[in-house]
């Protein structure tokens, strides 16, 4: 069964196509945060260096945050869109099981992270099982000093991934037994994706589109913004 | 494009508190016209949220596409171009629609093609009536615009007079928030009106008789000083006289707008142009200076997709559609053409 996967939760924007084969294409941008812009054209490109036709698609996965709001709605928007009409069913999939998903090899506890502006996190952590990682705890927004007091007391060696902890990796790099993971473990990856994705679809594990909802970790911010209301 | 020669357009409309998608065909021919408003979500903050409204946008989109579709009885191959507002409005809001309208477009293998919602909201007069004669004169009156616009031909619009404050809608809607009337204000104040003396208090706009621009902010301040000054006075009389003096200004410069120019006719757009004291008041100033009135149904005056579907099947006569890179900018304007 082909997978498209659809990744906007971060500045990046991500989307790979693979199968029981792996991942036949994949594409990623990090320039400038142009979500609307660059996914549906990136889209477009992929199938076509994949020799796929959407119409060939079996699912549509999607990465459901935490993560900017701005972007997660361009995702989420188009994947809900491709796989209506294409009456193809989807996967969700949140951002920190992407970014985890690269440092299932290491035996650490994984903390994966997105970034969450103004000054927190968005944090989980992940343990090595034998198919692959697991996660254990509810993912949470906080500030990362607070992780770091989290990690301090729990005392146990880690890998610490994703935009967030490279965003304060001093605070994290400090601490010690804890290492913060690359360049390469920044953003969630779209090939991750759809490689987590197969084979839950092939058991089935997938949702019509009206039940995919985004993970925001965060209430709105209620103010009225009358200024850009104006312009409307 | 079908054998019979019709288009069929798919349009959707995002641009800040309602999620809707309609199917016209033709330009005139609406088949469906689907409108999910957010206002209860919200009333409670007595104005749109942008952030709250960019969340329901991404929950209602498909489900609203979805109805529309079902409703028209028109099947994915069925439709020729996928339209969609780009601007202005809520940034967060825009690029759902924005999304959406893309990837359906993609996947269908047909174009795509963004629209100005302004233009949409000057479109929406020939929804009614197709065959009405240029040059109109619009007035553009919501929550977000108040414009008075000389709509020459199609694809040629000359900006007469503008807002310098607040719009006519943010008016009502800061007046009823203060009078207690609740949000929205428009239609909360055309009610209470109704049980009201309109000649009980002069409001008079400022601006009145200087060119064809407006200010509200004024006018907001007065009903408050006044209220604040006269705390027995009676909320239905204040009201009355705060719509009576909004219509005033509007209509007393839209005809000098449609003299200036030489106009056929009035149309009116926009959330207020529901107004029912501005729709009678317009009807009558057009019938006594003979000129043809344009009043859109209420619905057809609200956001709406329809008004995105016909004005793209205008664009699409001449013209194709949008590249697939097109973002959405809260800040688009018309392409004014300066005399
Ligand atoms: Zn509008």
């Amino acid at each position: 069964m082909l997978v498209l996967g659809i990744e906007t939760a971060t500045p990046q924007v991500g989307v790979a196509i693979g199968g029981h084969e792996g991942v036949l294409a994949s594409f990623h941008s990090a320039r400038d945060r142009r979500h609307a812009e660059t996914l549906a054209p990136a889209i477009e490109f992929l199938c076509k260096q994949a020799r796929v036709e959407l119409s060939e698609i079996g699912v549509v996965a999607v990465d459901i945050g935490p993560g900017l709001f701005t972007g997660l709605r361009v995702g989420l928007a188009t994947a809900k869109a491709v796989a209506h009409a294409c009456r193809v069913p989807m996967i969700g999939i949140s951002s920190l099981d992407l970014a985890a998903f690269p440092a299932r090899f290491s035996d650490r506890l994984i903390v994966s992270t997105v970034d969450a502006r103004r000054g927190e996190i968005f944090y989980a952590t992940y343990r090595r099982t034998a198919g692959g990682i697991q996660r254990i705890s509810d993912p949470h927004v906080d500030q990362p000093t607070d992780v770091a007091d989290q990690l301090m007391a729990q005392g146990e060696e880690c890998l610490v991934v994703g935009d967030g902890a490279q965003r304060y990796s001093e605070i994290f790099e400090d601490i010690r037994g804890v290492e913060v993971g690359q360049e390469g473990f920044r953003f969630p990856n779209a090939g991750s994706l759809v490689e987590l994705a197969h084979p839950r679809a092939l058991r089935e594990e997938f949702v019509v589109p009206g039940e995919i909802e985004p993970l925001y970790l965060r209430a709105p911010d209620a103010r009225i913004n009358w200024q850009q209301r104006e312009r409307s | 494009m079908n054998t019979s020669g019709d288009m069929t357009i798919l349009g959707i409309e995002t641009s800040c508190d309602e999620t809707a998608a309609a199917i016209v065909v033709n330009g005139t021919d609406i088949r469906a016209n689907v409108v999910s408003s957010q206002v209860d979500l919200h009333a409670r903050y007595g104005g749109v949220v942008p952030e709250i409204a960019g969340r329901a946008h991404e929950s209602l989109i498909t489900p609203v596409v979805a109805e529309a579709m079902v409703k028209a009885g028109v099947a994915d191959n069925e439709v020729d171009v996928v339209a969609v507002t780009h601007g202005p409005g809520l940034i967060g809001s825009l690029l759902v629609g924005v999304a959406a309208a893309k990837a359906m477009a993609l996947v269908w293998g047909v174009p795509f093609i963004g629209i100005n919602h302004h233009e949409a909201h000057l479109y929406a007069s020939f929804l009614d009536q197709p065959d009405i004669e240029f040059p109109l004169v619009v007035m553009l009156v919501s929550g977000g615009h108040t414009m008075l616009i000389e709509f020459r031909n199609h694809g040629e619009y000359r900006l007469l007079g503008a807002t310098l404050d607040d719009a006519a809608g943010e008016a009502f809607d800061k007046v009823a928030r203060y009078l207690g009337l609740g949000y929205p204000g428009g239609p909360a104040i055309d009610e209470i009106s109704s049980q009201g003396d309109s000649e009980a208090i002069k409001f008079t706009p400022p601006m009145f008789h200087d060119g064809l621009d407006f200010s509200f902010s004024g006018l907001k301040t007065a009903v408050i000083n006044y209220v604040r000054k006269n705390s027995d006075a009676d909320t239905a009389d204040v009201a009355a006289s705060f719509q009576m003096a909004v219509v005033n200004v509007l209509t007393h410069k839209a005809l000098k707008a449609a003299k200036e120019v030489g106009a056929k006719g009035i149309c009116l757009a926009g959330g207020v142009a529901a107004n029912t004291l501005l729709r009678q008041r317009t009807s009558e100033m057009c019938s006594e200076n003979g000129l043809i009135a344009c009043l859109p149904s209420r619905a057809m005056c609200t956001d709406n997709a329809a008004m995105v579907a016909a004005t793209a099947w205008w664009k699409m006569q001449n013209g194709g559609g949008s590249p697939l890179d097109l973002g959405a900018d809260p800040n688009l304007r018309l392409p004014f053409i300066q005399n």
